[in-house]
């Protein structure tokens, strides 16, 4: 059992599991499943410049969605740091030799160290991953009105038009990164 | 909200943050392994996540049901007339998405994790967020 806590767990386990927060947030509080609002609220709770979007009562819409965002906190402690698997990730080795042709050297935890450490912030390609790919996804998020939890799990789960429009919107955005874009910072 | 609620919500998001960690939904690896097709995982996760909400959401649906204090339970329809909106807001999403391997459930359960390297693209989504409340009125929607 405590094996399994360790372990990296298949798609067949964790896609289940994040499906089914769906309705169970639903069923306990008829709350809608969305991770970005967080960062909605939290710019509504220090409105300094009086932005008109911001202007609402975040307190009574973000309880829940802030207590549930300090449980995923939580929950990366526990998954990622009490019960870290100390394999590195079983990747599929095309995916390797390209991200090695790139240049990334560290393939030993969940992102690699050439880009996620204090130092790479000192690097030209470290910035633009941390500063611009944060950025990218507050300001999409909330343009799209939603992000991967909001658009590809609830708002496809309740089959809304707007959120199949939106996730193809992620991976014209995803592919065009990948496959054009990230070759270049990198280089 | 009492504070029976705040634990069940605190819950659910420990359950959800351990669940990205361990599927490694968080990895940038595999951010980047999805996007160029090299393995079926994330699919796989996505996929059946959305078929278990699917499922789910119609038995909720069909059955009138409600929430844990009673109130029935109303999901607000999104305004697909919006496609611009959609398209240009979910591809900068997604380049983002590819740029930085996270999206902002697994930019918090890494940061739990003890990546704390974390704050930085955390505070630049917030920057981000401020943003689009700011150009509103000037972005197509």
């Amino acid at each position: 059992m405590l094996d399994f806590l360790y372990q990296p767990w298949p798609w067949y386990v964790a896609g289940p599991i994040i499906g089914l927060t769906v309705p169970v947030l639903l069923l306990v509080g008829g709350k809608m499943f969305g991770v970005s609002a967080n960062l909605r609220h939290a710019c509504a709770a220090c409105n300094f410049g009086n932005v008109e979007f911001f202007n609402y009562d975040w307190k009574t819409a973000g309880k829940w969605n802030f207590t549930f965002l300090a449980g995923s906190v939580f929950g990366g402690f526990l998954g990622g740091y009490v019960f870290a698997n100390p394999e590195p990730i079983a990747l599929a080795q095309s995916t390797i030799a390209d991200l090695q042709a790139l240049g990334i050297q560290d393939f030993t935890g969940l992102v690699p160290d050439d880009l996620f450490t204090w130092s790479s912030l000192g690097t030209v390609p470290g910035l633009i991953v941390l500063i611009l790919g944060g950025f990218l996804v507050g300001f999409g998020a909330r343009y799209a009105g939603g992000c991967t939890s909001g658009h590809a799990i609830s708002g496809l789960s309740d089959l809304q038009l707007a959120s199949l429009i939106a996730v193809i919107g992620f991976f014209i955005g995803g592919l065009l990164m990948t496959w054009f874009i990230y070759p270049i910072i990198l280089s | 909200m009492k504070f029976t609620e705040y634990l069940k919500y605190l819950l659910i998001g420990t359950a959800f943050g351990f669940v990205l960690i361990k599927s490694e939904v968080v990895s940038w690896f595999r951010i980047q392994e999805m996007f160029r097709f090299d393995a079926f995982h994330m699919y796989g996760i996505i996929g059946v996540a959305v078929i278990v909400g699917i499922i789910s959401v119609q038995i909720i649906k069909r059955n009138n049901m409600k929430d844990a204090s009673g109130n029935p339970i109303t999901i607000p329809p999104k305004d697909a007339s919006q496609v611009k909106r959609y398209l240009i807001g979910g591809s900068m999403f997604g380049l983002g998405w590819a740029l930085l391997g996270a999206c902002p459930g697994p930019m918090f359960a890494l940061l739990g994790s003890g990546l704390t390297i974390m704050v930085i693209p955390i505070l630049a989504a917030l920057a981000g967020t401020y943003t689009y409340g700011i150009l509103i009125e000037k972005l197509p929607h």
